[in-house]
């Protein structure tokens, strides 16, 4: 028998509120351009991304401390596969312990070609120095900035 | 509640990509009347439904427990739905567990189904898992996610591509003995290797398929079992443990959990362990199900069921290990979530297996003599873990 389709598309909008740890990071990171982490007290441990509690404890974390621009690639992967509605590929994106950091934070690695899987999966092992970089124009969001092997 | 709880109907579609012959109801419904006919029970014998249902989106139905209540016959019922991720059908089994355990009911039933085939961009509806403050920005996806995974493991351990693909090669051929999995058809070293890559080190072939198709168990108390003198297999040891959620505090220094590894799983599996009297896993356990998307994590998997040590696996399986006429214990003899992952069911299909093999009735991927197996469920960022002991 003939067996019928119907296509529907979501288009959902939401106005997220980032709430103050996460505002207060991102206005320094707009308007500085630099990047902060926040200390979860019980074990000093510098989360970056901040929050305003510990996931360990529920404790709030303390103070702000400012991390980077260094750090060293805890991970990562090359994407070569579209999907919709992410970006064209390839594309490369993983974690980066900033100095002064202890946890990892997400971000694009860039200045890296892309074309021979294996040279680019090198230039990104784990390990790697790297040194953040910042948008000329920003908008203090986790895009501002992105991730280049170090060339020092 | 005095006894055990014993599982006495399984119910399974043959997955597949798509089922244009089946809405999302009537999938749901064709698992159902597999178990109740498998359990020779007529609606009425059941008194509680725990609906299985991960990401509404994947389904594109948002709350579909509604639509579900129909197709499980649940009107006048306790129900619950339940979500875990991808760990939600082993979730809903324990969640099913609990109705017996507690004495609240005698006879009840977890159903499901998905249709993750009919969603054309399922890594779009799993990017939104990701926290819209500091990550959703990024393509963060299931796959990327796990690549990363990958990337620490072989990075601490020394995992290769080739490893990788011998797990793909491994469930395929088990998929292939296996009428309800999705991939069946047998693959080779070479073939894998020469798929496209998807996010590194992960490629086509090393990756589950969207898969359509329903599940559903009956699970009852040991006094109704035997007052009826019905066959059944028995839960004797469960297990749960989450993670937290952000993939950067798995690495960096001072860290509990490395993303590499699968440390909230191994703490689920030392539940269920424990409560089934398990003390060396390796040894007393005949049959694995363990919940694995991407060929590469079935290696810290079976770490976390502790039938490798870490790191240990890769060579194990090279070995000859883990495989149906191998050495030690199978892994995934049903071809796993690699060849089949009907996310909302997956994980219940991983109980459901060790149920068949323990049972006997496991068919052409039966392994020999299994009496006692162990099945798992990973779901969220890494996150949700379920384990389960079922023994004949």
């Amino acid at each position: 028998m003939e067996l019928l389709k119907r296509q529907e598309t979501w288009n959902i909008t939401y106005t997220h509120a980032l709430g103050e740890t996460a505002s207060w990071f991102y206005v320094q990171l707009r308007d500085h351009g630099k990047l902060y982490g926040k200390r979860d007290a019980k074990s000093g441990r510098v989360l970056v991304p901040p929050r305003a509690f510990s996931d360990q404890t529920l404790e709030p974390t303390t103070d702000w401390v400012e991390v980077g621009p260094g750090g060293r690639i805890e991970t990562f992967t090359i994407v070569y596969e579209e999907f919709n509605g992410l970006p064209p590929p390839p594309y490369a994106f993983g974690y980066v312990k900033l100095d002064h950091a202890d946890t990892a934070i997400g971000g694009f690695f860039r200045g890296v070609d892309l074309s021979n899987q294996e040279v680019a999966a090198e230039q990104l092992k784990i390990g790697t120095r790297v040194m953040t970089k910042v948008a000329e124009k920003r908008i203090g969001d986790v895009l501002d900035f992105w991730f280049e092997p170090s060339t020092d | 509640m005095s006894g055990r709880v014993g599982i006495i109907g399984i119910g399974q579609s043959a997955f597949v990509s798509r089922r244009d012959d089946a809405s999302y109801p009537d999938l749901v419904r064709e698992a159902v009347t597999l178990a109740l006919n498998d359990a020779k029970m007529e609606l009425d014998g059941i008194e509680a439904i725990v609906y299985s249902l991960s990401p509404d989106a994947m389904v594109g139905i948002g709350n579909a427990e509604r639509l579900g209540v129909d197709a499980v016959g649940a009107r006048n019922k306790r129900f619950l739905r339940i979500n875990t991720g991808g760990a939600t059908g082993i979730s809903s089994v324990e969640a099913a567990y609990y109705h017996v355990a507690s004495g609240a009911c005698d006879v009840v039933m977890t159903a499901g189904a998905d249709k993750v085939g009919e969603c054309g961009d399922s890594q779009t509806v799993l990017n939104k898992i990701w926290d819209p403050t500091y990550e959703r920005q990024l393509p963060l996806g299931t796959i990327t996610m796990l690549a990363m995974s990958g990337v620490r493991y072989a990075d601490k351990y020394g995992m290769t591509q080739a490893d990788m693909a011998r797990v793909v090669v491994k469930n395929r051929m088990h998929a292939s003995k296996n009428p309800n999995a999705h991939l069946r058809k047998q693959t080779t070293i070479e073939e894998v290797m020469a798929s496209r890559m998807i996010s590194w080190p992960i490629k086509l072939f090393d990756c589950c398929p969207q898969s359509s198709g329903g599940a559903a168990m009956v699970l009852a108390s040991e006094r109704y079992i035997k007052e009826r003198n019905l066959d059944a297999v028995w839960i004797t040891g469960l297990g749960h443990c989450s993670e937290t959620y952000y993939l950067g505090d798995r690495m960096g220094t001072g860290f509990t959990a490395d993303h590499a590894d699968a440390y909230a799983l191994r703490n689920a599996f030392n539940r269920a362990f424990k409560m089934a009297g398990i003390t060396d896993s390796a040894k007393q356990v005949d049959v694995a199900e363990i919940y694995a998307p991407f060929s590469n994590t079935e290696f810290h998997s079976i770490e976390a069921a502790q039938l490798a040590p870490l790191g240990a696996s890769p060579a194990m399986l090279r070995e000859g290990q883990f495989q149906l006429g191998g050495e030690g214990v199978v892994v995934n003899p049903s071809g796993g979530t690699l060849c089949t992952n009907a996310i909302a069911v997956t994980a219940m299909v991983r109980v459901a297996e060790i149920a068949l093999q323990v049972w006997g009735r496991a068919g052409a991927h039966q392994v020999k003599g299994a009496k006692r197996g162990i099945a798992s469920g990973n779901g969220g960022d890494h996150q949700f873990f379920g384990t389960m002991v079922v023994e004949a």
